[in-house]
């Protein structure tokens, strides 16, 4: 009877260790299959030339909103706008509500694609929350470059939390 | 002055909690009774101590004591009362502040309730609790200090993040945290537990009660924080799978797991180690939610200041508790003998699947969320991890789990009969399939997901009240309803009511994310558009003024074929101090969905930029949360949960099952 249980038991384990193995590689299907969906690659305007993105390839695109590139289009809901890390500027364009915090000069993230003409056509637009908070990734590697980056009247510093880190 | 009562306050508690780690446990080994008692007594000491420290930085909250850093950097004399007092967990070192009054105010708790505890075990677990008090206080006073001075003191502060101005973002916070903190009641009696090397059906008893507690606050902060989302952001989203969101959805999936695999140790003396486990994961994840949003690693709008000093001293912390738990873990656990056999379908069984599916999603959001940071640490490279992730692994994941749901109740322990289920739940099936077949039928690629998710929600809630009148037996002898109904435990009531909650939130999720009706245009004051089958007409755009903002708002008559709805107030706030707009979204819920408009920007002349939407079945969502939420509490108020009561009361508790071999 003893023997039996541990037979039993065993069985068991074998059991719920299966059902472990099996879900553990259907999520490493899943993270596979779904690779070129749903890992998007976050670049800055002088990467995205580096890397010789292709049109229709989805990817976040951070950086500075470009001084005076700001533009509203007739229709009163499309915009279009310059992103830059100082040495590489993308046109980009984007339909939609902008978020309050979109400045001119401050950083922004957005997610799209380039399209034929290489604008960057934003469906999504993410602008920094408040004076803490920095969208990630988006104050230029080169920083150097940025003659006078603004920053709320704080010191210029290129360091400064404003632009992330 | 009485910051400094409260600076003091805090060094007292880090001075208890030593004591507290060091003395019951000393006790303990020497096997003097007396110094095992003194746990509780420090306990009562650390939560006074916390306590005091914490209304000492309420005080100079509610005065605007602008001498106190903290204060001038996250508080404004214009704010309204409530968002002075909500502005103190709103920062980094307040948000500590809570989070240590809420950790002693559980060991306070267990102190307390835990009388009918043996005293060797109880004082095993303060001690436990103070140590984990020790790691938070030292964290505080050395690199956290919310009562640090300022001089000169400037005459107005910085005022809170305008979005954080809000009700509901209010209560959200505290929530969260008394659900974390909640969750590290289930750890100290597992780590105790895990010492004294035995773990018996009384344990899982003990530490239910506290388990389901924080998974009430858990359920509750988190549906908070998402309603949030949804009426502030002015996305008409809920969820974007931000990894700060993740960390608090972790914890809640362990804590769920947990609740439903410590029920198999109560009732069969079965998964006592893989219990612990979980215990120990659970709480962990709370304390890497804390490091992942606390450190800067990551920024979102819920992380605060980027310190590097703070974020080492978190992931120490977070190395020794985590690793030393589960070293701990791995070194007892063996001792726990396993006992009581199950056959495949039976209740046991049904409850591992359950963990299994739990546990499995809670690694997959932890991969999907650590993935990115990994990938950066290791060659620079930036990427993110998008919704459709973790959309799909929640689908692939969740799906089984809620088609077990149905058969789970159903199934007797040790040996059920499926064929059995299967018949009760008939009804069920029939109508789940109608479901699916009458969704496809009008699109059967664009909404085969839509009717998989609605049969999926119909075959919940359905399965629940099948499974609720197998109990009470209300079709066969309608007249017996209330006296059956009286009988049933209340914890059968709570887990029926919390099931059909997760239902009505799948359908919910389902047919808003499949029928949601957008539109995005200029309007100029007086037109009219449809949304939805309705009839949005904008009225009018004034300006208004509230205590410390000015705001546009808009007037959007909704209509029905010439019958009124509702009127929809947007605005678009703009805030002084910090300078800041934010978008209060107009919302009206009618029990077919909710009418959702968003004011955008002036576009010249009477015309404005707006993004009307039509969300059906969305209020399923919250209404969903409340049932969970009212389940566990129903569920709290069973009578087996009250281990404390006086043995007169003891008659009626059923005995833990015997083992059976």
């Amino acid at each position: 009877m003893a023997a039996g249980l541990k037979t039993r038991k065993k069985q068991r384990l074998l059991v719920v260790s299966t059902a472990l193995a099996v879900l553990v590689g259907a999520v490493l299907l899943v993270l596979f299959a779904l690779g070129g969906d749903s890992l998007s690659l976050f670049l800055q305007p002088s990467a995205v030339i580096e890397k010789n993105i292709k049109e229709g390839q989805r990817f976040r695109l951070g950086g500075l909103v470009k001084k005076d590139s700001f533009k509203k289009l007739e229709d009163g809901l499309t915009f279009s706008f310059t992103v830059t890390d100082c040495v590489t500027d993308i046109p980009v364009s984007y339909h939609g509500i902008l978020p309050d915090l979109f400045r001119e000069g401050q950083g922004v993230i957005t997610d799209g694609a380039l399209n034929a003409s290489g604008i960057f056509v934003a469906e999504i637009v993410l602008a920094k929350h408040d004076e803490n908070y920095a969208a990630p990734g988006t104050m230029p590697k080169n920083a150097a470059a940025c003659e006078h980056p603004e920053s709320n009247g704080e010191p210029n510093n290129p360091n400064n939390n404003e632009y992330g880190g | 002055m009485i910051p400094e009562l409260g600076h003091f306050a805090l060094i007292v508690a880090l001075v208890l909690s030593v004591l507290g780690a060091i003395v019951p446990q000393v006790g303990i080994a020497r096997g003097d009774t007396r110094m095992m008692a003194l746990a509780g007594q420090i306990a009562y000491g650390q939560f006074l101590m916390a306590a005091t420290a914490f209304g000492a930085l309420t005080y100079a909250y509610v005065v605007s004591d602008f001498s106190v850093v903290n204060v001038a950097a996250n508080s404004h004399t214009a704010k309204p009362l409530l968002y002075k007092i909500s502005g103190v967990w709103g920062n980094h070192e307040g948000s500590l502040m809570l989070w240590v009054l809420v950790l002693s105010l559980f060991a306070a708790c267990v102190a307390f309730r835990g009388k009918s505890l043996p005293l060797r075990f109880r004082s095993r677990v303060l001690a436990v609790q103070s140590t984990l008090l020790v790691g938070f206080l030292l964290f505080m006073v050395f690199t956290s200090n919310p009562f640090m001075r300022l001089d000169p003191a400037p005459l107005e502060g910085n005022g809170l993040n305008p979005l954080l101005q809000d009700p509901g973002l209010a209560f959200h916070p505290p929530m969260l945290y008394i659900g974390y903190v909640g969750l590290s009641v289930a750890f100290s009696f597992a780590v105790a537990a895990l010492i004294e090397g035995e773990v018996t059906p009384l344990w899982a008893r003990w530490v239910r009660p506290w388990t389901l507690a924080a998974w009430v606050f858990l359920t509750g902060g988190i549906a908070l924080g998402s309603w949030w989302a949804y009426y502030e952001l002015g996305w008409g989203g809920w969820w974007f799978w931000d990894p700060v969101e993740n960390a608090s959805f972790m914890p809640w999936l362990a804590a769920t797991a947990l609740l439903h695999s410590s029920i198999v140790v109560e009732k069969r003396d079965a998964l006592k180690s893989w219990t612990i486990l979980l215990a120990i994961v659970a709480f962990s994840f709370s304390l890497l939610g804390t490091f992942l949003v606390r450190s800067g690693v990551l920024t979102s709008v819920h992380a605060f200041a980027v310190d590097p000093e703070r974020g080492i001293f978190i992931l120490a912390f977070l190395a020794l508790t985590i690793g030393g738990s589960l070293a701990l873990y791995a070194w007892r656990a063996p001792r726990l003998a396993p006992s009581g056999m199950f056959g495949l379908a039976s209740r046991e069984s049904a409850l591992i699947l359950n963990n299994i599916l739990l546990a499995t999603f809670a690694a997959v959001v932890l991969v999907g969320t650590l993935y990115p940071l990994m990938l950066e640490a290791m060659n620079g490279t930036q990427i993110t991890v998008g919704p459709p992730f973790f959309e799909y692994a929640a689908t692939v994941l969740m799906s089984p789990l809620i088609v077990a749901l149905g058969f789970g109740p159903l199934l007797a322990w040790k040996r059920g009969r499926i064929s059995k289920t299967v018949q009760v739940l008939l009804p069920a099936v029939i109508i789940a399939l109608v479901i699916f077949w009458s969704v496809i039928w009008h699109d059967a690629a664009g909404l085969l997901m839509t009717g998989f998710g609605m049969a999926l929600g119909i075959w919940l809630i359905i399965s629940v009240f099948l499974e609720i009148n197998s109990r009470i037996k209300f079709i066969r002898q309608p007249g017996q309803f209330f006296k059956r109904a009286k009988r049933q435990p209340r914890a059968t009531w709570g887990m029926s009511l919390a099931h059909m909650g997760l239902g009505i939130i799948i359908l919910g999720i389902t047919v808003s994310e499949a029928w949601t009706d957008e539109t995005l245009r200029l309007m100029k004051t007086g037109e009219s558009t449809e949304v939805g089958g309705f009839t949005f007409t904008l009225e009018a755009v004034e300006p208004v003024a509230g205590p410390n903002y000015t705001a546009v708002r808009a007037k959007f008559l909704v209509e029905k074929n010439g019958h009124f709805i509702a009127r929809l107030l947007p605005e678009d706030r703009v805030y002084s101090d910090p300078p800041m707009n934010t978008t209060e979204a107009g919302i009206y819920p009618l029990v077919r969905g909710d009418l959702y408009a968003v004011i955008g920007e002036h576009a010249g002349g009477d015309a404005w930029s707006v993004r009307l939407y039509f969300k059906p079945l969305i209020s399923g969502l919250w209404l969903g949360s409340a049932f969970m939420v009212l389940g566990g509490l129903i569920s709290l108020t069973d009578r087996r949960q009250r281990i404390g009561a006086p043995a007169g009361k003891r008659r009626s508790t059923p005995k833990p099952a015997k083992q059976e071999a």
